[in-house]
């Protein structure tokens, strides 16, 4: 089973290629430039590197927001482009799972966070468990443990209090809210480290796997990316509309 | 010649579009899904709403521009797409999307510019026009009078100070309760109204004769309604309609005759969501008539945002060499004539 990752969901920008379990390649950049100049460049860079015939990709999975609006629309664009050429399947993983997956493993809650701006993140807990068959791979999903949503991070120390437990936080949401967290977290916590505190396709691309042999895939002209959000006019229109109800 | 084959796609402003185009000029497929209805009722478009909406439709779109025109994307020669100016946002799914497709087919890419597009809208359905010749490109983003020297060689000789054409329009219609989009409306609503009932002025550029202002007729549109609201007066909401397009149309008729007898061509055109309206399109064909000068026009079809007109300024960059790399961009700002 060959899957292609894709996540251009926030500052990074990531394309990786894993196959059964190997991770044959995969291209991270955190620079200034537009994902829009980057994230093509880089799957053909990759695609030159590790000689790979397209038509032997069996899904193209796409990091399927939360993110940024650009940012997400650039990444499932390329991704709907990809699988309507190549006439392949769409693996929607989410965002915060994507993450998460970078810590695999971990025994302490893991926590992404990702600014929202206006004070919010967008947010989700999740836990690995132990394979329930005792087996040593890891087959089964992160566990959701607060699904991801947007929430001021007040909210999220609160909630992650009642939790009771060890949380390690990583994403682009920790350097804008480090300081907050430092002050008010009142549980032990910890901030992941640089290779895995950021977005990486393939941690969207091993997820990929695991969604692949579940059979939850979309058709490339089905998916669109998961918002969380409306957009600035609609949530005017709705604030204006509930005032004069 | 071998013929070229192009799928090409739109997705600058509120429209999702994608055509089949052979050598430029022959449209094999159509396929536009407007986003009007989402956006009237914010009375005008928002850039987040048609950015998620051209997301949610570019495959079905394309799909069906492929299945319209009969061909695979094994059929065709490459992939045309407008990277500005327009919307980024809404921009950025069109190129992306595109780049994707050159990049798994391995398809030629060729960006292209949206004003181009609509300009080379006009060969689509006359076989028999070459350049040079003036066209004047007007719609709800741009007024533009460019000479269009040679297939893909432009000049702007003119360009409005401020409101575009179907701006102005959208701001009137919304000032007489019409909603938006404004152009089709007022041209409707100006069939039952006198256009010399009141008299609106023809604003002059001083520095450009070619350039327009239509800032200043909107204003005094608004004053005029403004006026009759505070001497109680009913406003005949027909006679502001078609005193306040008579007025548009002046200007643009003066200016772009005057282009084509100081050029020295005996060829015009029009271009953009404007050129679609049946006024204009009537005072052009009386004058151009009068003056001895051949006038093009596209079919309403191909006036609005299609890509059907990409495809054919696509095939012209083609043939001369253009190509995109994976890393083209969408420039909101394009210029026409830059690269």
């Amino acid at each position: 089973m060959k899957i292609l990752g894709i996540d251009s969901s926030g500052l990074v920008a990531s394309v990786a290629v894993t196959n059964d379990g190997v991770l044959l390649g995969e291209y991270t950049t955190n620079y200034k430039k537009t994902h829009s100049q980057t994230l093509l460049p880089m799957l053909d860079e990759l695609k030159k590197m590790i000689e790979l015939d397209l038509s032997t990709l069996d899904a193209i999975a796409i990091c399927a927001g939360p993110g940024s609006f650009t940012g997400l629309r650039i990444g499932s664009a390329t991704a709907k482009g990809l699988g309507l050429a190549l006439d392949k399947p769409l693996i929607e993983v989410p965002t915060l799972e994507g993450l998460a997956y970078n810590l695999c493993g971990s025994n302490a809650l893991v926590c992404p966070i990702m600014d929202a701006r206006r004070n919010q993140v967008y947010t989700a807990v999740y836990e690995f468990e132990e394979e329930p068959d005792g087996s040593l791979e890891f087959k089964a999903l992160p566990r959701e443990v607060l699904a991801q949503t947007a929430m001021d991070i007040h909210e999220l120390l609160s909630q992650l209090e009642k939790l009771n437990r060890k949380v390690v936080f990583l994403g682009d949401g920790v350097p804008v809210f480090s300081e907050v967290i430092r002050k008010e977290c009142s549980v032990p916590f910890s901030f992941a480290p640089a290779h895995v505190n950021a977005q990486r396709a393939a941690s969207i691309a091993a997820l990929g796997e695991i969604y692949y042999s579940q059979g939850k895939t979309v058709s490339a002209a089905a998916h669109q990316p998961t918002y969380l959000r409306k957009s600035q006019a609609e949530r005017e229109k709705e604030e204006r509309s509930a005032q004069s109800v | 010649m071998k013929d070229i084959t192009l799928l090409a796609i739109e997705s600058s402003c509120d429209e999702t579009a994608a055509a089949v185009v052979k050598n430029g000029r022959e449209v094999l497929s159509n396929v536009i899904y407007s986003q009007i209805a989402l956006h009237t009722e914010y009375g005008g478009v928002v850039p987040e709403i048609a950015s998620r909406k051209h997301v949610e439709k570019i495959n079905q779109v394309i799909e069906q521009a492929l299945a319209d025109a009969g061909v695979t994307l094994t059929d065709l020669d490459g992939i045309a797409v407008t990277y500005g100016p327009g919307l980024v946002g809404a921009l950025l799914v069109g190129v992306s999307e595109a780049k994707a497709i050159s990049f798994a087919t391995g398809l030629p890419l060729i960006g292209v510019h949206h004003i181009e597009g609509h300009i080379c809208a006009n060969y689509i359905e006359n076989k028999e026009l070459e350049p040079p010749f003036v066209c004047l490109v007007a719609s709800g983003g741009h007024s533009h009078l460019v000479v269009v020297k040679d297939y893909g060689e432009y000049e702007i000789i003119g360009r409005t100070r401020d409101d575009a054409a179907g701006e102005a329009f959208d701001k009137v219609a919304r000032a007489i309760g019409l909603g938006y989009p404004g152009g089709p409306k007022i041209d409707k609503l100006s069939k039952e109204g006198n256009p010399d009932a009141i008299a609106f002025p023809r604003a002059k550029v001083d520095e450009n004769e070619y350039d327009f202002s239509f800032s200043g007729l909107k204003s005094a549109v608004l004053n005029y309604l403004n006026g009759c609201q505070m001497k109680g007066e009913e406003v005949n909401r027909a006679d502001v309609a078609a005193s306040f397009q008579k007025a548009v149309i002046d200007v643009l008729v003066e200016h772009s005759i005057h282009a084509v007898k100081e050029y020295h061509f005996d060829k015009f055109a029009i271009a953009g969501g404007v050129a679609s309206n049946s006024s204009l399109r009537k005072a052009f064909e009386e004058r151009c008539a009068a003056e001895g000068i051949r006038f093009y026009h596209p079919s309403p079809i191909f006036c609005t945002d299609n890509a059907a007109m990409i495809g054919a300024a696509g095939y012209y960059e083609f043939v001369k060499g253009v190509r995109s790399g994976y890393d083209l961009n969408a420039v909101p700002g394009l210029k026409l004539g830059e690269r």
